[in-house]
């Protein structure tokens, strides 16, 4: 229908001044994104600055990698990088097979009245805030006021200081994430679930499978390519361990197994204006996930699946 | 249907199990309402499980006179429909000519807007952007930075391209322009999805702390979140002045109440909304 101008500037600046109105659509969108997105991607230029806030961005001097420097010789720094890396792949190796192992056990149900209930009480939570559900969980495990600690007591032991005991502080993690986040994630494998052709399971049926074998053998590689882009995404956001979950639930008795990128980028970086290091710290989070997220592609290109871009 | 022994055993421990795993994300907050409305020498014992002991609303009488209460209330419900109004605007402007095929550039601006979801210029300079924007203490320093959403612009934009292009060329003979077209036929066609999303952005607007943390310190401007977190985590409850009237209630039923009054505006949009949202997200996860 439309003839793309076939050389020479005048047809094709013709060709944009025909649309100008769906450009004029897009003005507002990359207005936003230009003066709140990419002007910080400039501004990770501090990382290598002496940074001044009164002389701004642009005016400070120049010190090169010291900021780096400083950071990888800090005692804090790997403790910080071994933390995100931890409670991502702890919420990974649990909190990744929930929403699977829901949506399989959701496709399974036969009273479809109930299985509705299930989804609709099981992604509720997705949608209240971390500051919510923290306060909910925080309320639960409390020592002193706590139900979970009533109840333990009740049946003879001690109470467990959930929140600031370092042993437990990122299974509490974990589980809540897994609690708020399960449900919804289910939707996608159960959309999955229900493109797999029904005839399938009938000839299953036939053959004498029972149920968890119709699972293993047909559901399981019938979501099998949902499974695998899912997957990635995750291991490509390995340095993204839950940050406004850990700002809401974390406290200074557990900064040691809890203190991740994030959450110390901004305690230290805004609490203790300490902008040039911090922005340093940043800018290796975002260079690290950014290169495991393009190997991550690559590996379900080269396996045959249809990769995240 | 033929059932056999094995296969009602399995019925039998799924439903179990579907039941116990509902139970656990109910069960809270049932606890939660039910500390709310008792009275707090019963709170302190401990005795409250799932019912209210000492029924009274005076927790709730308190939590909703509070001033800050009011202050936060309003800044949230503000940003929720005025930030959700701007996002949507903006996102359906960008979803329509990015759906486009034929639009020269279109992929290239749709790359951009998707590079900013795998990278960020992090915590620090975004704080010093909005600063320099002069929105440091204001309520648009809450929208204006994450008023488009890429993610939400994929979905719509891939709704708009499983529009039958039939459907516009007929408008087009009638010599509709763009806009009349995106008016009249495509909008009109994707009640379910633009639902599905402007409640996404309304949820986020609603549940964000983060940000208010890092922008707003004038107590005027805290939303409701930010307003909940420091009773939430501040133990002592600070700022809670209780009078004699409210002799009945402790820091613990105040923060339940509290909690409740931030949850139940969600919860009474959540049905309207979520007929549409499975269907909204499956349509744009399909293409995704």
């Amino acid at each position: 229908m439309i003839n793309i101008g076939k050389k020479g500037s005048l047809r094709r600046g013709t060709t944009y001044l025909k649309y100008w109105d769906l450009y004029l659509m897009l003005v507002p969108a990359l207005l936003f994104i230009l003066v709140y997105k990419y002007l910080p991607m400039y501004g990770v230029v501090i990382a290598f600055k002496d940074f001044n806030i009164m002389k701004g961005i642009m005016n400070s001097p120049w010190v090169g990698l010291k900021h780096f420097q400083e950071l990888f010789t800090f005692a804090e720094f790997p403790r910080v990088i071994r933390n995100t890396v931890v409670i991502s792949l702890m919420k990974l190796a649990f909190g990744f097979p929930a929403p699977i192992l829901l949506a399989l056990m959701l496709n399974e149900m036969i009273f479809s009245r109930f299985k509705r209930l299930v989804q609709t009480v099981t992604y509720i939570p997705h949608f209240i805030s971390w500051v919510v559900v923290g306060g909910i969980v925080i309320d639960l495990l409390s020592p002193s006021s706590g139900m979970i600690n009533k109840f333990i007591e009740q049946l003879g032991f001690e109470p467990i200081f959930f929140m600031s005991d370092e042993r437990y502080f990122r299974w509490m993690l974990v589980i809540t994430d897994n609690w708020k986040e399960a449900g919804w994630g289910a939707i996608i494998y159960l959309a999955a679930l229900l493109g797999i052709n029904d005839e399938i399971f009938q000839a299953a049926k036939v053959d004498g499978a029972n149920r968890l074998r119709q699972i293993w053998h047909i559901s399981l590689p019938g979501i099998r390519s949902t499974i695998v882009i899912l997957l990635l995404l995750r291991i490509g956001n390995v340095f993204d361990a839950g940050f406004e979950q850990i700002l809401v639930m974390y406290n200074a008795t557990v900064y040691n197994v809890a203190d991740i990128i994030d959450t110390y980028v901004f305690r230290v970086g805004l609490g203790q204006m300490q902008f040039g290091l911090t922005t340093a710290a940043g800018l290796f989070k975002s260079a690290i996930g950014c290169v495991l997220l393009l190997i991550a592609n690559s590996i379900a290109r080269r396996s045959g699946e249809e990769g995240i871009f | 249907m033929i059932r056999t022994r094995s296969e009602s055993i399995f019925q039998y421990v799924n439903a179990a199990l579907l039941t116990l795993l509902s139970l656990s994300i109910i069960l809270p907050f049932i606890h939660i309402i039910a500390k709310s409305l008792s009275s707090e020498a019963y709170v302190l014992a401990k005795e409250i499980v799932f019912w209210p002991k000492g029924f009274n609303f005076l927790s709730y009488e308190y939590v909703l006179q509070n001033k800050q209460f009011y202050h936060s209330l309003t800044n949230s419900i503000f940003l929720a429909v005025v930030g959700t109004l701007i996002s949507m605007i903006i996102t359906v402007l960008a979803a329509y000519p990015l759906s486009r095929k034929h639009l020269p550039l279109s992929r290239m601006f749709m790359l951009l807007i998707i590079i900013t979801m795998f990278f960020s210029g992090g915590i620090i300079p975004t704080y010093l952007i909005v600063k320099e924007t002069g929105l440091l203490n204001s309520i648009w320093s809450l929208i204006l930075p994450v008023a488009l959403s890429p993610f939400n612009l994929i979905l719509i934009r891939n709704f708009f391209q499983a529009v039958p292009d039939s459907l516009e060329e007929s408008a087009r003979i009638d010599g509709a322009s763009n806009i009349r077209v995106l008016m009249s036929i495509y909008l009109p066609l994707s009640v379910p999805s633009i639902a599905t999303i402007s409640m996404f952005y309304a949820v986020g607007y609603w549940n964000s702390f983060f940000q208010a943390m890092m922008y707003i310190t004038e107590r005027r401007w805290m939303p409701m979140q930010m307003y909940l977190l420091q009773l939430v985590t501040d133990e002592r409850t600070a700022d809670l002045n209780i009078s004699d009237v409210f002799r009945e209630i402790t820091p613990e039923t105040i923060r339940a109440a509290a909690i409740l009054c931030a949850v139940i505006p969600i919860l009474c949009v959540y049905p309207f909304i979520q007929k549409y949202f499975v269907q909204g997200i499956m349509l744009g996860a399909e293409k995704g």
